[in-house]
Parts: C-alpha cells; sequence; structure tokens
C-alpha cells in the first residue's frame, strides 16, 4: 500500500483543489457528489420557500375570522406548502444523501449510469421551477396535494391552477423513477469486493426499498395525473361523473395506491438514517441488523396493501374497511420492531449526545407519537371521526417532520463534515435542535385536540365562539420558533462551509465505507476500490488482510476537538496523494457532458408548451405553445447526440 | 502504486450480469406498473358508458347497438406483432453471428411488422373517428384511445429504435461484440409485444 508516505503540508485545507470549477463544471457534472450537492442546495431552498408558506398559513389562522390572505390564496398556500415540502424538499433532500453517500457506502466509484443520474437532477430542478411559476400567473395549484378529482377536472377547477400540477408533477414523477432505477442498479451491482447483501449498510438497504417503492408507485402515479391531464387538456372523460358516469372513487384508488406508498417513500429512507446515526454515537453495531432489513422490506411490501385507510369515509363497505383496518395495523409492527431495535442500539451504549445524535434520539419518539395517532385511524370507526379533521393535520407532521425532517437533519450534522470537510458549529447546532424540538411539539401537538374539537383541515378561518383561538395561537408562536431555528441552522450551514473547523476522514469515529476516504472525498471516491470483510468495516475489517482499506486509519491526527464532551479526531493535514488527481491516478471517470441539461429542457418545453395551450390569445405568452414542438424536437436530438456521446 | 488495481479499465458488476441490462428489466416493472394502472381503469370502466359508441353489439332497452370494434382487422395485426418478435430473434441471432447483411435485413423486418401493426392502427382510429367515437364521446372512448393510444407510442418508439440499430448495422457499427444493443431492442420489442397479447383479449375479445 502506498498511502503510508507523509508528506507534510501544515497549512494547507483539507479542501482539495484539483477538480475543475466553475459554473460550466456543475452544470456538465456527472459526479455523483456534486449532483448529490446540488440536490441538497435546491432543496434546502425549497423547503425554505415551503416554510414561508407554513407561516403565512400560521398567521392566517391566528385570530379568528382573519382576512389576512384570502381563501383563494390560502387554498393555493396549503396545496403548495404540502407540495413543495413532499416533491421539492423532502424527497429530494433524501436524492441528495441517496446521491452522496449510497455509492461511497458501497465502495463505488460512482453510480451505475452518471448521465441519467444529472439527468434526474435537472429534470427535477425544472419540474419545480414550473410548479412554483404558477405563483407567478397568479394559478398555483389549489386543490390540496391529493387533488381529488372531480373537483380537480376543468369545470370545478377552472383556469391553469390544476394545469400546473398535472404537469409539473408529471416532470417530478418521470425524474424520481429515474434517480431510482439509477440507485436499483448501483446497489445491486456496483458494490466493493466481499459486499453482499447483508453486509451493506442499512442506509444503502433502506435506499434500494425507497428505489423499488419509487419506482412502481410512481408510475401509478404518472397514469393518474396522465388521466387527469387528458381530462383537462383533451377533454376524456376518465373524471367526469356527471354526463360520463365515471366513477368517483377511481382517482381516489389510483392516487393512494402512489400516496400511501409515497408516504413510505418519505420515511424508509429517514429510518436508514437513524440506523446509521445511533450506532456511531453509542459505539456499538446496529442492535438487530437482520430485523432491520427484513421489516424494511416488510414495510416497503406491505405498504402496498393499505392505500385505502385513506377512504374509509367514502363508504366502501364493511368488508374493504376491514381489511384495510387490518392491513394498516398489521404495518405497526414491523415499525414497531424497528423502534424496539433503535432502543436497543442505544441500550448500554456509550452515548454522545452530538446534535446529529440528538435529532436522532428525537425522532424515535416524536415518530412513535405519529405512529401512534396512525394506528389510531387504522381502525375505521375512529377514523371516520378524525378524517378530515386537525386531527390527521398533527400525524401528518408527528411522521414528516417528527420523522422525516429530524431526521434529515440527523443526517445532515452527521454527513455534512463528509460533504464539505468541515463540521457544523456544535453551538449553534444545539440552539437549532432545542428550538425545533419544542417549536415543533408546541405546533402540532394542539392540533390533535383542535381535532378533536371538530376544526376541519383545509379550514381557511374559523369563529371566535368555535374555542379553537388559543390553540390555534399557541400552534402560531410554535411555527415561528420553528422558522427562528431554521434560520439559525441555514447560517451554521453557510458559515461552516467557509470556515468551519476541518474534519479530516473520520470525525465521529464511524464504521462504514465512506469514512475511509478523505473529506471531501476526490473525484474518483477510491484511489483503490476497497475489499469488504465484514458489515462494518472500519471497526471490525482487519486492515492487514489484501488490500483492506486503504484510507482513514493511516492519516495523521493534528488537532483534537471536543464535541458534546468527547474527543473527536479532526485531521488537518491530507496526504498529497489525496490531492492527485483521477488522471495522474489513471483512473477513468466518464467526461462531463451537456445533454443531461438540454434533454431536461428538451422535456420540460413540451410541458411548457402543453400548459399555454390554455392561455387566452391576449395574453403575451399564448405563443409558448411552439415550445411544445421545440420540445419534442430537442427531446429527439438530444437523445440521439446522448447515445453517441463519446467516451461514455 | 497497485495501478491496475485503482482503475480497472471494467470494472466488474457485484452480481456479474451487465448493468444496462438489469436497469432495463428494472424500467420494464415500472412500465408493467404504467400498463396496468391504464388498463385497470380500461377495466373499471368496461361496459359502463352511457352514451354509443359501443364496442360490441348491445341491445339497451329493447334497441339495438351496432359494436365498432373490427375484430378481424386486429386479429391480423396482432398476428404481424407476433411475427415481428420472431424476427426479432432472427436479427439477435444474425447480429451475435456477424452475418452480414442478415443483421440489418431482419432488424428492419421487424420494424416493418410493427408498422404494418402501427398503419392498422391508423386506420382503427380513422375509421373509428368516422363512427363518431372520440376521446370526448364516452368513458369507452376515453379508455379506449389512452392505453392502444400508448401502446402505439411505444411501438413507435421501437420502430425509430429498431431502424436506428439498422442502420447502424448497415454501416458495420453493430457486430457480435456489441450485441447488447440489439439485445435491449430486443427485450424492449418483446415486451411491447407481451403487453398486446394482454390488451387485446381484454379489449377486443371478452365482452
Ligand atoms: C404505523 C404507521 C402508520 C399508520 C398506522 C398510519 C395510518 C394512517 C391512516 C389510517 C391515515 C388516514 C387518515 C385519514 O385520512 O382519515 C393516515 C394518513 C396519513 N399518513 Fe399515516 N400512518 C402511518 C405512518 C405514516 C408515515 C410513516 C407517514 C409519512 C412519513 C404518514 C403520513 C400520512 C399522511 C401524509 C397522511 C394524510 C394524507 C392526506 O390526507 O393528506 N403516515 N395514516
Ligand atoms: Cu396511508
Amino acid at each position: 500500500m502506498a498511502s503510508t508516505a507523509t508528506v507534510a503540508a501544515p497549512h494547507a485545507p483539507a479542501v482539495a483543489h484539483y477538480e475543475p470549477t466553475g459554473l460550466w463544471s456543475w452544470i456538465t457534472t456527472v459526479d455523483h457528489k456534486r449532483i448529490g450537492i446540488l440536490y441538497g442546495v435546491t432543496a434546502f431552498l425549497w423547503f425554505l420557500v415551503a416554510g414561508v408558506e407554513a407561516l403565512m398559513i400560521r398567521v392566517q389562522l391566528f385570530v379568528p375570522n382573519n382576512h389576512f390572505v384570502t381563501a383563494e390564496t390560502y387554498n393555493s398556500l396549503f396545496t403548495m406548502h404540502a407540495l413543495t415540502m413532499i416533491f421539492g424538499a423532502l424527497m429530494p433532500l433524501t436524492a441528495a444523501f441517496f446521491n452522496f453517500i449510497v455509492p461511497l457506502q458501497i465502495g463505488a466509484r460512482d453510480v451505475a449510469f452518471p448521465r441519467l443520474n444529472a439527468l434526474s437532477y435537472w429534470l427535477f430542478l425544472f419540474g419545480s421551477l414550473f410548479l412554483n411559476f404558477g405563483w407567478v400567473l397568479k394559478a398555483a395549484p389549489d386543490s390540496g396535494w391529493f387533488a381529488y378529482a372531480p373537483i380537480t377536472t376543468l369545470p370545478y377547477s377552472p383556469g391553469m391552477h390544476m394545469d400546473f400540477y398535472v404537469l409539473g408533477l408529471q416532470v417530478l414523477g418521470l425524474s424520481s423513477i429515474i434517480a431510482s432505477l439509477n440507485f436499483i442498479i448501483t446497489i445491486i451491482n456496483l458494490r466493493a469486493p466481499g459486499m453482499r447483501l447483508m453486509r451493506m449498510p442499512i442506509f444503502t438497504w433502506m435506499t434500494l426499498i425507497t428505489s423499488v417503492l419509487i419506482v412502481t408507485a410512481m408510475a401509478v402515479f404518472t397514469i393518474a395525473v396522465t388521466e387527469l391531464m387528458f381530462d383537462r387538456l383533451f377533454g376524456t372523460n376518465f373524471y367526469n361523473t356527471v354526463s360520463a358516469g365515471a366513477d368517483p372513487l377511481l382517482w381516489q384508488h389510483l392516487f393512494w395506491m402512489f400516496g400511501h406508498p409515497e408516504v413510505y417513500i418519505l420515511i424508509i429512507p429517514i429510518m436508514g438514517m437513524i440506523s446509521e446515526v445511533l450506532p456511531t454515537f453509542s459505539r456499538k453495531p446496529l442492535f438487530g441488523y437482520n430485523v432491520m432489513v427484513f421489516s424494511g422490506v416488510l414495510i416497503g411490501w406491505l405498504g402496498w396493501g393499505v392505500w385505502s385507510h385513506h377512504m374509509f369515509a367514502t363508504g366502501m363497505g364493511p368488508i374493504a374497511d376491514s381489511f384495510f383496518s387490518l392491513s394498516t395495523m398489521l404495518i405497526a409492527i414491523p415499525t414497531g420492531i424497528k423502534i424496539f431495535n433503535w432502543l436497543g442500539t442505544l441500550y448500554g451504549g456509550s452515548i454522545r449526545f452530538t446534535t446529529a445524535m440528538l435529532f436522532a434520539v428525537a425522532f424515535i419518539a416524536m415518530f412513535t407519537i405519529g405512529g401512534i395517532s396512525g394506528v389510531m385511524h387504522a381502525s375505521a370507526p375512529s377514523d371516520l371521526q378524525q378524517s378530515d379533521t386537525y386531527f390527521i393535520v398533527a400525524h401528518i407532521h408527528y411522521v414528516f417532520f417528527g420523522g422525516t425532517v429530524l431526521g434529515l437533519w440527523a443526517a445532515l450534522y452527521y454527513w455534512y463534515p463528509k460533504v464539505f470537510g468541515r463540521l457544523l458549529d456544535e453551538k449553534l447546532g444545539q440552539f437549532h435542535f432545542w428550538s425545533t424540538f419544542v417549536g415543533m411539539n408546541l405546533t402540532f401537538f394542539p392540533m390533535h385536540f383542535v381535532g378533536m374539537f371538530g376544526m376541519p383541515r383545509r379550514t381557511w378561518t374559523y369563529g371566535p365562539e368555535q374555542g379553537f383561538t388559543a390553540y390555534n395561537q399557541a400552534e402560531t408562536v410554535g411555527a415561528f420558533i420553528i422558522a427562528l431555528g431554521t434560520l439559525v441552522f441555514a447560517i451554521n450551514l453557510f458559515t461552516a462551509w467557509k470556515r468551519g473547523r476541518i474534519a479530516g476522514p473520520n470525525p465521529w469515529g464511524a464504521a462504514t465505507l465512506e469514512w475511509s476516504i478523505p473529506s471531501p472525498p476526490p473525484a474518483y471516491n477510491f484511489r483503490e476500490i476497497p475489499v469488504v470483510h465484514s458489515r462494518m468495516p472500519l471497526w471490525e475489517d482487519d486492515p492487514t488482510k489484501e488490500a483492506g482499506i486503504p484510507h482513514g486509519r493511516v492519516e495523521e491526527e493534528t488537532e483534537q476537538v471536543t464535541i458534546a464532551g468527547t474527543q473527536v479526531a479532526a485531521v488537518r493535514d491530507v496526504h498529497d496523494e489525496n490531492k492527485m488527481s483521477a488522471h495522474d491516478l489513471g483512473i477513468h471517470l466518464p467526461p462531463p457532458s451537456f445533454w443531461p441539461i438540454v434533454l431536461a429542457a428538451g422535456i420540460s418545453a413540451i410541458f411548457i408548451g402543453l400548459i399555454f395551450r390554455q392561455v387566452p390569445a391576449t395574453s403575451a405568452w399564448h405563443n409558448a405553445w411552439y415550445l411544445m414542438f421545440a420540445g419534442i424536437a430537442t427531446t429527439v436530438v438530444s437523445i440521439y447526440a446522448w447515445a453517441f456521446e463519446p467516451g461514455h | 502504486m497497485s495501478a491496475h488495481a485503482a482503475s480497472p479499465a471494467h470494472i466488474d458488476t457485484s452480481t456479474g450480469l451487465d448493468s444496462r441490462k438489469m436497469a432495463f428489466w428494472t424500467f420494464i416493472g415500472s412500465e408493467c406498473l404504467l400498463f396496468g394502472s391504464l388498463i385497470a381503469t380500461y377495466m373499471a370502466y368496461k361496459g359502463r358508458s352511457i352514451n354509443p359508441p359501443y364496442p360490441h353489439d348491445v341491445v339497451i332497452n329493447g334497441k339495438a347497438f351496432h359494436g365498432i370494434l373490427n375484430i378481424p382487422l386486429t386479429s391480423f395485426s396482432t398476428f404481424i406483432l407476433l411475427m415481428s418478435s420472431v424476427a426479432m430473434v432472427f436479427a439477435l441471432w444474425n447480429v451475435q453471428r456477424g452475418n452480414k447483411p442478415w443483421d440489418a435485413f431482419w432488424l428492419f423486418m421487424t420494424a416493418l411488422g410493427g408498422s404494418i401493426f402501427l398503419g392498422c392502427q391508423v386506420f382503427e382510429f380513422t375509421h373509428f373517428y368516422h363512427e363518431g367515437l372520440t376521446l370526448r364521446s364516452n368513458l369507452f372512448g376515453s379508455t379506449f384511445y389512452v392505453l392502444t393510444g400508448f401502446h402505439g407510442a411505444h411501438v413507435t418508439v421501437g420502430i425509430i429504435y429498431l431502424i436506428t440499430l439498422g442502420v447502424m448495422a448497415l454501416r458495420g457499427r453493430i457486430g457480435p461484440e456489441r450485441t447488447l444493443n440489439v439485445e435491449i431492442a430486443g427485450l424492449y420489442w418483446h415486451f411491447v409485444d407481451v403487453i398486446w397479447i394482454v390488451i387485446f383479449p381484454l379489449v377486443y375479445l371478452i365482452r
């Protein structure tokens, strides 16, 4: 092994400067790490946008009979809040981690199809911009993220509002299907030698399950939305209940057949992240690895058989109700198993309460509350009382915010040093954690009560005599506390990137492969592809065996940092070799390509063109529908250019 | 430094299977759900149209309506489509053995089969249009055109794909060492056929 040569460069930052920089290099990048960063930054910005929308909702509900926004704007606000959070922020944030971390965890140089990976990012960017363009034309979607037809068909939703929904979500759906296809193949086919399926890091496992869910569930959604698009643009009758006699429940079935798996798409990756953070900061292997894997698979599988628990209130009849009650309650079993395994991991460990760990532990508690209210409405009779009240909103947010968001923040504190080579500030982190934790409970817990008292969800305002005022005011205060914490978080993310402490390859002493290489990793990830002998290579593998793990342990530790009472190894110097380019080392990496962004632009142009068919002839936008033909031409040309591009 | 370990020109895959082929199988899995949802919609609305035209002969309230499906024609085009799958098998066989110009010939024959099928579909659609069946007329029109049209779009993409490969084969850019391109095209083509074998009885034969 050549990596023992020590070349001291005392004050050189660990951030290596051998990669091309500049805007063009980002536009044409096919490096999974850069695409991960693009995903992360874009998604975080959308998180802030959706957060502002949430604050506006909370301001509107602060006092009874408020007129802060109109009822119409309010409809758009809660719809766009949900859509932006789900499709613009949370899914892409998980995708950011899939992109950056998964190839590193499995010891790969890149994903299986680097250009396809870039394509999915650009489609996500254009799709999410397109969806929000509705605001600019004062026609943002306004019928809820579930877009129940026939309310969303043309007679009941005139104007372009829902056109932005049906077209934007197709672009976003396409993006996530392509991304997931890539991850499935990457995980199955590009693992380092010796990494058998049951040696894969648990986060990689959960990514695999999630990707399978996306590839299948998104397909159903794509068809549901296509049918709605045809209804709206071409006058078909899929959801036309009046003159064609269509089934008013068709949309609901198709939507929830996607919608329920979708909520698992948002939580299963988080379960994986938590299962990486907890062992690292307890210095214990994950309790019951096998069970964790199988319960994940089971959750993914059962997730397909429960969709109609969203439809108890439609009167499906006792047989269907019983079936879906039962299957829903069954899901609580593997979920509960996971919770006990996390507790088992903590039990007897030497715990370090870093910010990442705080978020991870809080996740367990908050997600459990969300799960319990879930089981409550799994029972059809009690669901009939809770359905369409704020009780459901409380459930959603304990799983989405208490689950997905807290877990994502844990993951960010945990992996940020790997991504940028610098540590996030722990003091700001603790402030962020406590404000988020207190804020979220103040915001979402009272929703259980107002919901039980009968406050309907998606309601623009309420009267003073209804007794909802005090609860709503507490919720609004809570929301602003969360916002404050998020602001501090954003500052932390930015300043740490500029001048955070240098992290070194493995600041937390973690066990998986991504921590064996420098932070940030060089373009080629691993100078030599590692050989894996166990589930936790950095804790268990014998480095003297074969090639072993090339980096990480041989680095010189020059600085010790104390985090949450324990010493953390922070390495200032990296070996010069780590700064060598892929070319110097003779490693072939796929060359950059601009076809992904061109192809994404072409596909998006088709959809933009379709929407401007709806614009009245008097509008300046009217001629934009020629864009559709330009889009088709661009798409065809770039597919050919893609297929025949040299060097790939 | 162990340069060869650092830079394997071909990284072996974990499973030994080719990534592109595996990706294609996964894509087909996703396609199954796309078609599955469309077929489910068709089946949910089968026989529920309030207004004519209807697919099959029906009597409603003592009044007889003539069905508009042309089963002999579609049986013919179905047969041609199946034969094109056979041609695809020959194409791959010849590509693998580097038999020029038969490789290109069979690729074009496959594309031709697809084109005849597509031609029949265009004829069928125009005929139905003149009979008064449009996307808007009733549930049958909406579900029929979107389901079979979606399949037809797949056939169209397949034809372009096959012609491209045929031209490449003529120019000598596809040989035994590059069979994978043709193999994947074959997978796609067979898949499109299999889906039609599901659609054909459900739409045309079952009443
Ligand atoms: C033990 C696990 C869970 C159970 C038993 C459960 C059960 C349910 C039930 C029965 C409903 C329907 C309530 C109604 O609309 O009347 C529901 C709604 C919902 N659940 Fe869950 N759930 C669970 C976990 C999750 C997870 C993990 C997520 C997301 C990360 C989630 C997100 C949602 C959302 C977003 C809705 C509302 C959808 C809407 O109407 O907009 N749930 N849940
Ligand atoms: Cu559900």
